[in-house]
């Protein structure tokens, strides 16, 4: 094991270095921050750019009332052949389709979590002009590995969680700073064979997003 | 370290290369345009990111105890490596511990710095590339030649026959599809069984203790959730004072890398979350000559970067030579002002030669570099090493002249009249006496007739 006491003599010689190389620098100016913290707060539009974001970076979206929800997901299911279904502890009751295995996340091995076929998850907030989904390990969003092992995510965004700006969304997460996590915008994605985008690389090849109406 | 002009001979030669090059820099060029044309305060953007940044690097010693102290509390262990030697005796020490002999790693330009896989394999240790570029170097045995895209320089057909050789089972097209699914495929096993992970970082906060990574594939995903044990190797410049400071950087970031609004999928993570992830969180905080850079106040700025590559897609210099000339981690116009600092000027003296000085890379970089103001900068110490030249005094005026903006006018002006003898067909071939050296590799274009400023002023 590297000696603890050379442990400690590189911590105390980096700050050393640290402090003589700042030694007699000008202090810099206070950071101005004049960009947008949120935009004018029209919801239906909000709801509208993150629809079209989302499709633009190759997830399906669906809109669908929240008592809707387990018809939506069953045919979502259906129209890919999935017969087993993760969920996260904490998913609504009343979202879960009857058709379908369910299978809950009660510490499933990795293993375990590749041979699901998909998984369904509430999120913690998404924004609009970006077209992203942020999963925060709260009630209904599952650990991080169960939204990333199986091929296909289902995630349900209610309207009222829409953001329209990234200031906006981390004014929400302050307080879960310290969670593990998790935005997504898009399909796993690679640009590296001539820069040809590949949907679907290790992360779920298919990210479908059903936005619920609570109204 | 070679020489910039000779790699640069070599590279220019290879016309695969200069074709993907091409293309590639064009794509990605045109939708960073336009993802930055979406948002009307990309500039305010721009200057919170570099006031930020400026104000990580005064206050780094506070920065850096808070954040060690954050992250321990969050159950995280911090160690501290001077060079790349103990970096790399560190990661060695937690792969023993374990007993592992196979890591899974996620691209990051810190650990290639370091040769963190080299070490690993002296150490019978054999560390596994997942990013879908980084797979194919490392089956091909290559090396990096750009930031974002390192396979920049092979075509689909090449990438082809190199997995039919390596890692497939069965015969395969050049469908771009079905090259990842090869990978995808001979990768997840790789990622189920792991035991040990390891990455860089694009972010930490002092704050909270929380890692920050941003990625495409979902490889990086993989390495820092599914291993029990993970190691995150992070440049001490790599802090940002609050958590609330992502806010910016995930905006400047990837519509400056790749041309996204967002990149598929970043992950915050804050030392170990029972339950979620890896239960045991190593973090390596790693000096190598940043405390050098941080020492030369001018050069400091260099450490604000955030390796967003936007400046080498603009690079009159890389667009055509590409990364393996400049012979380092750090390729084009932030290589260029990064590595000599890192290792010292006199280790990588043609480096800050490497540019035309056009000033492409400032426009674009996210947290406004002054790359040419930089690279003058060093110019100078490096000719101060070797005494008293003629390039020495050009380049001391040329600092004088772009210090100010009437200086400039008037020594274009004075330039546009003084050359005049030495164009021929549209170019300058051979300048006279001592500044023989600057043409011998490239035709170095004269001064243009009319200025961009002079037309500026007098377009209707
Ligand atoms: S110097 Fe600026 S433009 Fe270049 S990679 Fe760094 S942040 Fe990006």
């Amino acid at each position: 094991m590297v000696e603890p006491a050379a442990m400690s003599t590189a911590r105390e010689e980096i700050l050393g270095r640290v402090r003589d190389a700042l030694e007699g620098s000008t202090a810099p100016e206070p950071v101005v921050r004049a960009y947008r913290r949120a935009g004018d707060g029209d919801r239906s539009q909000a709801v509208e750019l993150l629809c079209d974001r989302l499709v633009d970076y190759k997830a399906e979206v669906r809109r669908v009332a929240e008592s809707d929800l387990p018809a939506a997901i069953a045919e979502v299911c259906a129209a890919r052949s999935v017969s087993r279904l993760g969920v996260p502890d904490g998913l609504p009751h009343e979202w879960r389709p009857a058709s379908i295995e369910i299978v809950e996340d009660t510490g499933l091995t990795s293993r375990e979590l590749d041979g699901l076929d998909g998984v369904v998850t509430a999120c913690t907030l998404a924004i609009a002009e970006t077209g992203t989904l942020v999963l925060a390990a709260g009630p209904g969003e599952g650990r991080r590995a169960l939204t990333l092992v199986p091929d296909l995510h289902i995630c349900v965004v209610k309207e009222s969680q829409i953001v329209d700006g990234v200031p906006a969304a981390f004014d929400h997460l302050g307080p879960v700073a310290q969670r593990p996590l998790t935005l997504v915008s898009g399909p796993s994605a690679t640009s590296d064979i001539e820069l040809s985008r590949v949907e679907g690389v290790h992360g779920p090849r298919q990210l479908v997003v059903l936005v619920a109406s609570t109204g | 370290m070679t020489d910039f002009p000779a790699a640069a001979r070599v590279e220019l030669a290879n016309g695969q290369l200069r074709a993907n090059l091409h293309h590639a820099t064009q794509t990605i060029r045109a939708k960073r345009a336009g993802v930055v044309a979406e948002l009307p305060d990309w500039e305010e953007l721009r200057e919170a990111g570099r006031g930020i940044k400026a104000d990580v690097l005064a206050r780094l010693d506070e920065y850096l105890v808070q954040f060690e102290s954050a992250a321990q509390a969050a159950g995280a262990q911090v160690h501290w490596a001077r060079d790349a030697a103990e970096a790399n005796a560190i990661v060695v020490e937690v792969a023993r511990d374990h007993g592992v002999s196979e890591v899974v790693k996620m691209k990051s330009l810190t650990t290639d710095e370091i040769h963190l896989n080299d070490a690993l394999a002296a150490a019978g240790i054999s560390a596994l590339e997942t990013d879908f570029a980084e797979l194919i170097l490392q089956l091909d045995g290559d090396w990096s030649s750009h930031i974002l895209v390192p396979a920049i320089h092979r075509n689909r057909t090449e990438i082809r026959d190199l997995f039919a050789r390596t890692i497939a089972d069965g015969p395969l097209t050049d469908d771009p599809s079905e090259l990842a699914e090869a990978a995808r495929v001979y990768l997840r096993e790789k990622f189920l069984g792991a035991r040990m992970g390891v990455s860089g970082a694009n972010f930490g906060v002092a704050e909270t203790g929380t890692i920050c990574i941003v990625e495409s594939e979902g490889n990086g995903r993989m390495c820092t959730t599914l291993p029990p044990v993970l190691v995150s190797i992070l440049g001490i410049e790599k802090l940002v004072p609050s958590f609330a400071d992502l806010e910016v950087f995930l905006q400047l970031l990837p519509r400056s890398s790749t041309g996204e609004r967002m990149n598929p999928y970043t992950s915050l993570w804050t030392g170990v979350t029972p339950g979620d992830g890896p239960q045991e969180m190593h973090i390596v905080l790693l000096d190598a000559g940043r405390t050098r850079v941080l020492a030369d106040e001018v050069g400091r700025v260099a450490l604000h970067c955030i390796r967003c590559s936007a400046c080498l897609n603009v690079c009159p210099v890389y667009t055509r030579t590409g990364g393996h000339a400049y012979g380092s981690v750090y390729p084009g116009p932030i290589g260029a002002i990064l590595t000599p600092q890192l290792i010292g000027v006199d280790q990588a003296p043609s480096l800050p030669y490497a540019s035309t000085l056009c000033g492409a890379c400032y426009e674009v970089c996210p947290v406004k570099i002054d790359i040419p103001a930089v690279l003058l900068h060093l110019r100078s110490k490096v000719v101060e090493h070797k005494g008293a030249t003629p390039e020495r005094l050009a380049m001391r005026a040329m600092g004088w002249v772009f210090g100010s903006a009437r200086r400039l006018r008037f020594a274009q002006r004075l330039g546009r009249v003084a050359q005049r003898p030495l164009v021929r067909g549209g170019s300058i071939r051979r300048l006279p006496g001592p500044l023989a050296g600057w043409t011998q590799g490239r035709t170095m274009r004269p001064v243009a007739r009319e200025s961009f400023r002079r037309w500026w002023s007098r377009r209707p």
